[in-house]
């Protein structure tokens, strides 16, 4: 079994959402990514997004922006996040790791190069933002040859009939898009969240998380009682662009632990 | 040559194109393919398209022989598409008219847009003008250093002008922004891509309605030069111009069609913009095709003297193109398009715009090794008057500069 089928499979058991906090691979500095994924798992995060740095992250926001360009500034490239992730899973065999990231890293190293090395170093799943369902066929089938989750995104404008066309390929879990937008935009409408997520449900049989306008206990809070997993990105980034590089660990799991509570809380109340 | 039909129902031509964007921008594609399939054949669409063509852009363009230049060369004639005399000054205008007309059927009161060097910002501000649209542009910071002149046009023509600070500040960064803008106002936005890049149904539509310079020269040419040329010659940045007269000659198997390049400060340099010559596929921008990148699959920087040329991917089809081999691609630098751009305001009493230029240069240099009888057929895709600040700097000239700049009275 996957990683991440086992993570979502206990906390079902337990009753609790799980908490996916996303962070770019190599900011503020490669040299504390790994600590910062140490950090944000004894904060209480279930599966850990990393993001591949890209020159054009076409769909997110300046504050991830700002992310990628301090990695690429430093030369950090996808070789370079995979041997985080290895370093990672040298001490950690439990926590899934999920790549997030663009096409064009991914198909400069050849898709079934990184599949096999994805594989190898300890990653769990894949989420590539710009391989929309029709053209990831062959892509979602290398990776699922490897035992790793082919991870699609759906959004407020995806109609049904695509919804079902995910479903065929989508391992994992769904990570539900809850904006217009690119990430770390606006206010989510938790409403319209709750009535997308029961259309989800009805054709998907994976989790599903919900990201983006995610930025405090409330709306943590408000997003988890209808989804699976509460996906956390650019609100963390800010935790870590704010002060030295080698405290950045501690301000990300510090942050994070506070969201982690806030769950809790509210699902002790719920049980 | 087999029928040629591409791209096919999802964008493909060959293994280039296709739709790679994020989840959140494929309903708004789905739309546009929609629409577009339904308005491109629709009569009335097409008689409003060729009107406003005719009466606001000043179609059809003549095709021009340029004797003098071809007599000093000593070899083939060279015949130039007129495009700069559209209005606005280059062939951007005809894809902007086609897509305002969608965005006005489509319902969408707001336009954006992409621009590098501002023809296409300008072009789109025209028309949303024409139209009566809002307007935003988006500009690398960088080419709004560069290019002042074409920001104050789309100021004028009531466009709002944004800086984009992020990545390079260039033309790709540009477009990126854009695309977040479009992801976010899709309701209310259509996106005017200035290019035959971007995901499907742009690259395809975006050529259809630049083909009308290609099926002007299949009629023009037998009329003004007896014959259909032995080659069609077109600069390569995104590659519109290049499509627009490309296409129509496609299945005319005899017509050679070649694509120039910015080869910039020289290939071996690493200072250029040729995407087909030095780049590998790749995905950028919603569509797979030749990049410039490193090796760890980061979109390099690139470089020209013409900041139309300056972007490091190229539309989807001339990747295919080069592949299936119906097409050449090579490339000018820098000093060869300036050089050829002072024998054309010379010889022809015509200034090209820096893009062209590089078109001309390689016609010149092929002309001179090729029997009078021969015609090469050059897209004269823009006028060069958006060039003077950068054509002057090149030669050490500061004529734009009011007297008080030199003697440090500058105005406060």
């Amino acid at each position: 079994m996957n990683r991440i089928d086992g993570v979502f499979a206990q906390l079902k058991t337990a009753g609790r959402t799980a908490l996916i906090p996303y962070i770019t691979a190599g900011d503020p500095s490669p040299s504390v990514t790994v600590a910062i994924m140490h950090r944000l798992v004894t904060a209480g995060a279930d599966i850990l997004e990393l993001g591949v740095p890209f020159s054009d992250p076409m769909a997110d926001g300046p504050v991830i922006q700002r992310a990628s360009e301090r990695a690429l500034a430093q030369g950090v490239g996808l070789n370079d996040v995979l041997a985080m992730v290895a370093a990672f899973r040298a001490t950690d065999r439990t926590t899934p790791v999920v790549l997030m990231g663009y096409a064009n890293p991914i198909e400069a190293m050849g898709t079934e190069s990184f599949a096999d090395r994805a594989r190898t170093a300890g990653v769990d799943g894949v989420l590539v933002v710009d391989y929309p369902p029709e053209e990831a066929a062959e892509f979602a089938a290398l990776l699922g040859a490897r035992s790793l989750a082919p991870i699609f995104l759906l959004s407020p404008t995806t109609p049904v009939a695509r919804i079902a066309m995910v479903a065929k390929i989508a391992r994992g879990y769904v990570y539900y898009v809850s904006l217009k937008g690119v990430t770390g935009a606006g206010n989510i409408d938790t409403a319209e969240v709750a009535r997308r997520l029961a259309e989800i449900r009805r054709h998907i049989a994976l989790p599903v998380g919900v990201g983006f306008g995610i930025r405090d206990a409330a709306s943590a809070k408000a997003i988890a009682a209808h989804a699976d997993a509460v996906v956390i990105g650019s609100r963390i980034i800010q935790e870590i662009e704010t002060g030295t590089p080698d405290a950045a660990p501690e301000r990300a799991g510090a942050w994070l632990a506070g969201i982690r509570g806030a769950l809790d809380s509210m699902q002790k109340r719920a049980a | 040559m087999q029928m040629y039909d591409l791209p096919d129902s999802r964008g493909h031509f060959g293994p280039y194109g296709g739709v790679f964007v994020a989840e959140t921008l494929i309903r708004a594609l789905d739309e546009l393919k929609t629409q577009y399939a339904r308005y491109r054949h629709d009569a009335a669409f097409v008689v409003e398209f060729e009107d406003e063509l005719a009466h606001y852009v000043g179609r059809p363009t003549p095709v021009y022989h340029a004797k003098r230049w071809s007599e000093k060369l000593g070899g083939a004639q060279i015949w130039l598409k007129r495009e700069d005399l559209n209005h606005t000054g280059a062939h951007k205008i005809n894809n902007c008219i086609g897509q305002a007309l969608l965005a006005k059927r489509l319902g969408k009161p707001r336009v954006i847009a992409e621009t590098g060097a501002g023809q296409h910002g300008v072009a789109t501000a025209t028309v949303a003008a024409r139209f009566g649209m809002e307007c935003v542009v988006y500009m690398g910071s960088e080419d709004i250093k560069r290019q002042a002149q074409n920001v104050f046009r789309m100021t004028l023509l009531g466009a709002t002008v944004v800086p984009v600070e992020s990545g390079s500040k260039t033309l790709k960064d540009a477009l990126n922004e854009a695309m977040r803008d479009w992801v976010t106002n899709v309701d209310t936005t259509f996106y005017i891509i200035g290019t035959v890049a971007g995901p499907h149904p742009y690259p395809m539509m975006v050529r259809d309605f630049q083909s009308v310079i290609g099926r002007e020269c299949l009629t023009q040419m037998p009329a003004a030069a007896g014959r259909q040329p032995d080659a069609v010659i077109a600069c390569v940045g995104g590659g519109s111009n290049a499509m627009g007269i490309f296409y129509p000659y496609l299945s005319h198997e005899n017509v050679r069609l070649i694509g120039v390049e910015a080869a910039g400060e020289g290939i071996a340099t690493g200072r250029h913009s040729a995407s087909l010559t030095a780049g590998r596929p790749g995905v950028l921008h919603g569509n797979r095709t030749y990049l410039l990148q490193d090796a760890n699959g980061q979109i390099t920087e690139t470089h020209s003297i013409s900041a139309g040329l300056d972007y490091p991917g190229v539309g989807p089809e001339h990747a295919w193109l080069k592949d299936s081999k119906r097409a050449e691609y090579v490339s000018i630098t820098d000093d060869e398009a300036l050089a050829a751009f002072h024998e054309c305001c010379r010889i022809e009493g015509i200034i090209p715009a820096l893009e062209s230029s590089h078109a001309l240069a390689y016609a010149a240099k092929i002309a001179a090794t090729m029997p009078r009888d021969k015609v090469l057929l050059v897209n004269l895709s823009g006028r060069g008057d958006k060039d003077m600040n950068t054509v002057a700097e090149r030669s050490g000239l500061k004529f734009y500069c009011r007297p008080e700049c030199d003697s440090g009275r500058r105005a406060r």
